[in-house]
């Protein structure tokens, strides 16, 4: 145990060890915390959708060798999450096979682009990084952490103010509108929102993994808990925790930090449903 | 004067006409059902009356200060709430939405209002339990006190006691009609259950291929109402 903390102590020396730290636990907080809303209206897919998007971005990015990517792939996500949960409850297409489509054709234009200009000789080297975010959280810079810090606490504060809002509309959007709630609005903040997540959430897990950040601790919390706002702030936790946990692991055994957050997340599932279900034996 | 009166009314999707020249309208604390067919546009019509579709062609109207954010409205289930985690106090409060002044937050008014509704309807001591727990009739109250907590003067009621046991039917069709005769509040309930229409409602809107409106002895008198009613095993009535 001791020679685990002088290997934590060793590389805390470092500063990008820190950086993706804050930077890893503030994007598991704010993906968790839409995850629930997500889940709930049966959207948990966007996740995955809008994250090959982001990946078909960043090629198309690269190719066009912007020197600062982040912006044209945060346009191009934002715009896809728009379309994508509009058309989902009344739109002629419907919503799963538009995702999938989307996604689907991110991904293929995205390698193909990779491929037919390559930029380096280690093409698949390139893709698996992106795709699982490999070493990327690994070389943030200050400047890329601070725009995560400031990112993270929009997202929060927006959430914490329109809480409510946001649970009616998740209840039950029907009767949001006829109560006189924008529905049509926060869902098109909700879009928002999820697809900055998604391009911050890139560099940590990669784009493949980031519906586990989204759709975990939503379902592994409300296998246990019975109100919303308990939903709500036990995912935020267990995110905070199950990444902070990976993280560490990682750091510690030389793990690809992505897919260890993503088996601590699965792990954290895995108790929370035994316990729900030990729970609802008992009662 | 009527609280809510439509003329010449369209409804439909897309631009897409589903029943036209809808005519009627509505006195405070008048019970109102509409019946037809599946498929008449009985649900659009509901959602066009409280401004979620806009009307293809007509006129609706509101008086008495009613607004569209003042109705109190019981939408049919939908599969997204039936494993949702919240409270019922949490599903009881959102009610209030439409009349907190800062987006996120409600005041003692709307939790006032919100534990009024509740023991209205008989569910305070469910106020924690968790909505996806309850049983089919302790949900449709919780969303009926929801609704109450949107209005004082009218509810509208989209086949409310659907799915729901004899026993819960009974129960519900009471409550309504407690709500109705008590507090005076104005209620249009779309239902398939014709017997209960007939013996609840003061009036009744039947739309379709033919169109009728009245009170509920011009109905039984009418032909499509004797149409109907045979068809819908209401000879009782």
């Amino acid at each position: 145990m001791n020679e685990i903390f002088q290997t934590l102590k060793m590389y805390f020396e470092y500063p990008f060890v820190t950086y993706a730290l804050i930077v890893g636990v503030l994007i598991a907080l704010c993906s968790s915390l839409l995850g629930v809303t997500l889940v709930l209206k049966r959207f948990s897919f966007i996740g995955d959708g809008l994250s090959h998007v982001a990946f078909g971005a960043l090629a198309v990015a690269s190719v066009l060798q912007l020197s600062n990517k982040m912006p044209m792939i945060l346009i191009i996500t934002v715009v896809c999450a728009v379309i994508l949960l509009s058309t989902g409850s009344e739109g002629k297409m419907k919503g799963d096979a538009a995702i999938a489509m989307i996604s689907v054709s991110a991904l293929a234009i995205g390698y193909l682009l990779m491929n037919v200009f390559a930029s380096s000789a280690n093409v698949s080297g390139d893709v698996c990084t992106t795709l699982f975010g490999s070493t990327s959280i690994l070389t943030l810079t200050p400047n890329e952490v601070w725009l995560c810090v400031g990112l993270s606490l929009t997202v929060v504060i927006i959430y914490t103010l329109f809480y409510n809002k946001i649970f009616a509309v998740t209840f039950d959007e029907e009767f949001a509108k006829s109560a006189g709630t924008k529905a049509k609005s926060y869902n098109l903040m909700i879009a928002i929102v999820i697809a900055v997540i998604i391009v911050l959430a890139m560099n940590l897990v990669g784009s493949l993994l980031i519906s586990a950040l989204v759709i975990f601790p939503a379902l592994s919390t409300m296998k246990v808990f019975k109100s919303f706002r308990a939903v709500v702030i036990s995912s935020a936790v267990f995110s905070v925790i199950c990444a902070a946990l990976g993280i560490l692991i990682s750091i510690v055994y030389s793990t690809p930090v992505g897919a260890t957050i993503v088996a601590v997340d699965l792990s954290g599932f895995i108790f929370f449903t035994i316990y729900g279900a030990l729970r609802r034996g008992v009662s | 004067m009527a609280q809510l009166s439509c003329k010449n009314l369209s409804i439909g999707y897309d631009s897409k006409i589903i029943q036209k020249d809808l005519d009627f309208s509505i006195e405070k604390g008048d019970y109102l059902c509409i019946v037809g067919e599946n498929g008449a546009g009985k649900s659009t019509l509901m959602k066009t009356l409280l401004g979620l579709k806009t009307p293809l062609a007509g006129h609706i109207s509101m008086e008495d200060g009613v607004k569209g954010n003042e109705i109190g409205y019981l939408p049919q289930q939908n599969l997204i709430q039936r494993d949702f985690p919240a409270s019922v106090k949490e599903i009881v409060l959102s009610g209030c939405q439409g009349r907190c002044r800062f987006p996120g937050f409600y005041g003692a008014e709307a939790k006032k209002k919100a534990k009024e509704a509740m023991d209205k309807l008989g569910i305070t001591h469910l106020k924690k339990s968790c909505y996806r727990e309850l049983s089919g009739g302790q949900q449709q109250r919780v969303l009926l006190a929801r609704a109450l907590c949107a209005t004082q003067k009218m509810l509208l009621l989209d086949e409310p006691v659907s799915g729901l046991d004899p026993q819960a039917t009974q129960d519900l069709y009471d409550i309504i009609k407690k709500l109705n005769d008590e507090e005076n509040i104005t209620i249009i309930m779309i239902s398939h259950d014709v017997g209960a229409a007939l013996k609840y409602a003061s009036h009744i809107l039947h739309i379709g291929k033919t169109l009728f409106f009245g009170t509920k002895n011009e109905y039984l008198r009418s032909s499509v109402g004797k149409a109907f009613t045979t068809l819908k095993g209401g000879e009782d009535f």
